[in-house]
């Protein structure tokens, strides 16, 4: 009696071995190092890593070892004060071409590495860094299609030359209007044929003819989807310029951006390279006109009065000879004559043309670059938090034409090497297609993670050395039993975690410091049950296996409905109530496993086919 | 070693009369805490920003405040976190100034006064963000009920889901209103902890539940009553004994886990201890009070099983 097939003992063991194996990478430490990758069109080689070597031997750091990863390099430190000393040397080694990012690499042997074996993935708040939740402005990004829409109707009506009085955009529709029925009809089949992806129809009022045409809407999902997407695309090469690892940027919903920077310290810088809408557009001085006029409210027509950023004015002409959507590279140094920061600026076809036909005209006038940048502030209006939009433009700098050009050029007047580095990577890394806004933010610093991670141990260990004593005592053998379940439990938690390379967090932990506690639940019932069994005169053996049956159903209904609950947690909660989501069914099933099976195993393997007298419960 | 003695058999149904006083009692301060006080609720649901820093050593208040003050921030709320060395600065979505750079500059404020403070830990929320959770939050635990109430309802019977439900609002009420009545800070954590409690006491109650089951198929005589009190004394040794292990680690938790998870860890120990109380009372006198009897849980089909189980 009381005896496991063949197979379900050697389940058991496999299953233990296999959670022993997987939690096992947790125990390996890890080393503070490097990872090196390449931007645009460079490669990490053997050249790569003996540059690197050189830049280390100047600065008298000996590393522990150099891997060759697929794209990367990763250097391992002894320490992290080498691994923080070496980073702005091997930056400024290797140049714009390779972005050096600063990571943890688990320390584990190779035949670790070989059965695909990882550590748990630790989360922001245990490992530190930063989540910003980014929301993207999709009214805007409707408007902006209707403006496009507009300007391009305009256009075709010019080309087939067919009158209209006027044409005005109101939010999302574009309304022409014309003077005579006929005008409106011919309208309205041009450009239905045209645009076969917008609504046209009349919408005459008292005299008027007028046609509205407006966005369908499958094509309002379309612009959406598109604006989300390019930002994701924008927001990830702004992100990778950071110099991060394992930076992760991810759409949440229809209209969400969320952005997690593992070891990010600065979230100020964060946000201004996240937020950030700058461009740059060119413009020639109004040399012609007065300042002073202008400053007294006389700004006279084709020009604009700007400022300088020390408050200087300046009055430009209206017309842009390039835009910072014309740019297709640019980056940062020192201008070779004066030292000063610049930043060297490619344009496209289009943008080169009328460059280079602008400053043929007009050498030795001077032309200025406006940086434009859009700022979103929340305002306060009726106890309501409003959305204000604000356009911050000024010249950063202002100089003579020397000479004609074209393709590629620079610009200075940048105050320090940071501000050009920055601008650089905005213009570098693309515009926004539409404006974004961050709703959220959370930025841990390293050492509240790593006590979250001491405290959260000492909490699990505490807990479940508590547990295990009061289960001893109270049960006896069988509690002895149920303790190695729960240490098993905790084991095969950690591995399945590692497996999945689910995200561990703080509210995970708790989630497994709630399973110990609730793990030996199933095993109070079983142990209850045999109890009442031998108090109604049963035999030990057979006390055992009714203990066993009868308290199966029950153990099932208690934790399905726990299950429940985590699932509706997994399905309605966001990152951290997640992971306790994530943790506490795992717990419950692998809780139910070492409770009900693992613990029979040992059970029968100490009770099991012998005449047993009493049992020590 | 043994919690109750051999043979035990107390009255607990007797004495529930008591028990929905004293339910109602808790229910009424509850809900008088949560519509008089209301919650104090963090800057996850209402939106804001936190700001919490370290200082290489024990700061007075009143030296951040004053720094906060000079830059603009006299609407802050600083407090001590955890030790007299972090300090915890809250701030109400302000007036014209873009909310991600708030924090910013209140962290530059507060490192004016040594360089060496340290940044920790930084939240903020949109207003949208928490109004979106608050609304998330409450379907969840609208969701969970819904599903229990059908798995039960399958599994058991309709007054049993209904009962395992009432004790489920019981605990719910009663945690929050906890909450409420001492205006500890209702957060993201203690939300996951509430539904947490949901799971837990249920649990408990379907251990119970599964035990008057039993009991009306096995035992011939009896009223409703008598079995279901000796179904809950049968179950009581192992719901105080689980309930025992599970608040051993929240205490642990509670002591050891750190500052952040502190209202966490409270939300769950009230829980464990209401819902270990409701599962013996609340769930069973409802069941009692709809009136079940033992046809309503005899097996439909399958009537050999019964004649099984016959002694």
């Amino acid at each position: 009696m009381n005896q496991y097939p063949i197979w379900k003992n050697l389940m058991v063991l496999v299953v233990v071995l296999l959670g022993a194996l997987y939690a096992l990478p947790n125990l390996f430490g890890q080393d503070p190092s490097m990872e090196i990758s390449a931007t645009r069109d460079a490669v990490v080689d053997q050249t790569t890593q003996s540059r690197v070597e050189q830049a280390l031997q100047q600065l008298g750091i000996s590393v522990k070892r150099m891997e060759m990863q697929q794209q990367k390099l990763l250097v391992r430190f002894n320490s992290s004060e080498d691994q923080l000393k070496a980073m702005d040397h091997i930056a400024a080694a290797l140049g714009e071409d390779y972005t050096p990012a600063l990571t943890l690499a688990p320390d584990l042997p190779d035949w670790l590495i070989g059965v695909g074996a990882e550590p748990m993935y630790l989360g922001l708040d245990l490992r530190g860094g930063i989540h910003v939740l980014i929301d993207v402005d999709m009214e805007s990004a409707i408007t902006q299609a209707a403006e496009r829409y507009s300007s391009d109707i305009r256009t075709l009506l010019r080309e087939e030359k067919l009158r209209y009085v006027r044409i005005s955009r109101e939010d999302e529709r574009v309304v022409v209007k014309f003077n005579t029925a006929e005008k409106r009809d011919q309208a309205i089949e041009l450009i239905g044929n045209e645009f076969r992806n917008l609504n046209v129809k009349d919408i005459d009022q008292e005299e008027a003819f007028l046609v509205e045409v407006s966005l369908s809407p499958a094509e309002k999902q379309e612009v959406q989807r598109f604006a989300l997407q390019q930002n994701i695309t924008t927001l990830r090469n702004r992100v990778n310029a950071l110099g991060i690892s394992e930076p992760s940027i991810q759409q949440q919903g229809v209209r969400r951006i969320v952005v997690q920077l593992p070891g990010a310290q600065d979230p100020g810088k964060v946000k201004e390279i996240l937020g950030a809408t700058a461009t740059l557009e060119y413009r020639l001085a109004d040399t012609e006109h007065s300042v002073e006029d202008a400053v007294n409210g006389r700004v006279p027509p084709g020009a604009s009065l700007y400022y300088e950023r020390d408050g200087r004015p300046v009055l430009l002409k209206k017309r842009v000879i390039v835009t910072g959507n014309q740019i297709v590279d640019a980056s940062s140094g020192l201008d070779q004559q004066t030292g000063s920061p610049a930043v060297f600026v490619s344009l496209d076809g289009v943008g080169a043309k009328r460059m280079r036909r602008m400053t043929n005209e007009n050498v030795g006038r001077p032309m200025a670059v406006v940086f434009i940048e859009n700022r979103t502030t929340t305002r306060m209006v009726d106890g309501k938090a409003v959305k204000v939009k604000r356009k911050v433009e000024e010249v950063i700098s202002i100089a003579t034409i020397r000479e004609p050009f074209g393709r590629r050029f620079q610009t200075t007047g940048l105050d320090t090497t940071e501000e050009a580095r920055d601008l650089a990577l905005l213009l570098r890394a693309g515009a926004l297609a539409a404006p974004i806004e961050i709703v959220e933010e959370r930025t841990i610093g390293p050492s509240l993670g790593q006590d979250s991670i001491d405290q959260g141990f000492a909490s699990v260990m505490i807990g479940l050395a508590l547990v295990m004593v009061f289960m001893a005592i109270y049960y006896r053998v069988f509690g002895l039993v149920a303790d190695m379940a729960l240490v098993m439990n905790l084991v095969l938690i950690v591995a399945i975690l590692s497996m999945l390379q689910a995200t561990l967090t703080l509210p995970g932990i708790a989630g497994i410091v709630l399973t110990v506690g609730m793990a030996v639940d199933a095993n109070v019932l079983i142990f209850q049950r045999i109890r009442e069994e031998i108090a109604n005169g049963n035999s030990p053996q057979a006390s055992i296996q009714a203990g066993y049956e009868k308290a199966f159903s029950t153990i099932i209904d208690a934790n399905i409905t726990t299950l429940i609950a985590a699932v509706v947690l997994f399905s309605f909660g966001t990152g951290p109530i997640k992971g306790f989501a994530v943790t506490l069914a795992i717990g419950i099933l692998t809780s139910m496993f070492t409770a009900i099976i693992g613990t029979r195993a040992v059970i029968n393997w100490i009770y099991g086919r012998k005449r047993v007298q009493s049992l020590a419960i | 070693m043994q919690i109750l003695k051999k043979g035990t058999y107390l009255d607990l149904m007797g004495k529930r009369k008591l028990a929905i006083y004293f339910s109602s009692v808790l229910l009424l301060i509850a809900l008088g805490a949560i519509i008089a006080r209301g919650l104090n609720l963090g800057i996850d649901f209402t939106g804001g920003t936190l700001v919490e820093v370290k200082y290489p050593e024990a700061i007075e208040l009143a030296v951040v405040r004053e720094a906060l003050d000079k830059d603009g921030f006299s609407e802050a709320v600083v407090q001590h976190f955890g030790t007299p060395q972090e300090v915890l600065v809250r701030l109400a979505p302000q007036d014209g100034m873009e909310s991600a750079e708030l924090s910013d500059r209140a962290f530059r404020a507060m490192q004016g006064i040594t360089s060496e403070a340290e940044l920790r830990r930084v939240e903020f929320v949109g207003p949208q963000v928490g109004e979106e959770l608050t609304e998330k939050g409450g379907l969840a635990m609208l969701y969970a009920l819904i599903g229990i109430l059908i798995y039960v309802g399958l599994r058991f019977e309709y007054r049993f889901a209904v009962g395992s439900v009432i004790a489920l609002v019981h605990d719910v009420l009663i945690t929050v209103g906890f909450f409420a009545l001492f205006h500890v800070e209702f957060d993201l954590p203690v939300l996951a902890a509430v539904l947490a409690v949901i799971g837990y006491s249920l649990n408990d109650t379907i251990v119970v539940f599964d035990r008057i089951r039993e009991n009306f198929r096995k035992m011939r005589k009896g009223e409703t009553v008598e079995i279901i009190n000796t179904s809950v004394n049968q179950t009581l040794s192992r719901t105080l004994i689980t309930s025992g292990t599970t608040l051993l680690v929240l205490i642990a938790l509670f002591l050891f886990g750190g500052e952040i998870i502190h209202g966490f860890a409270l939300a769950l120990i009230v829980g464990v201890v209401i819902g270990t109380y409701s599962s013996i009372y609340v769930a069973s006198s409802s069941v009692i009070s709809m009136g079940v009897s033992r046809a309503d849980l005899m097996p439909v089909k399958k009537d050999d099983e019964v004649v099984d189980e016959t002694p």
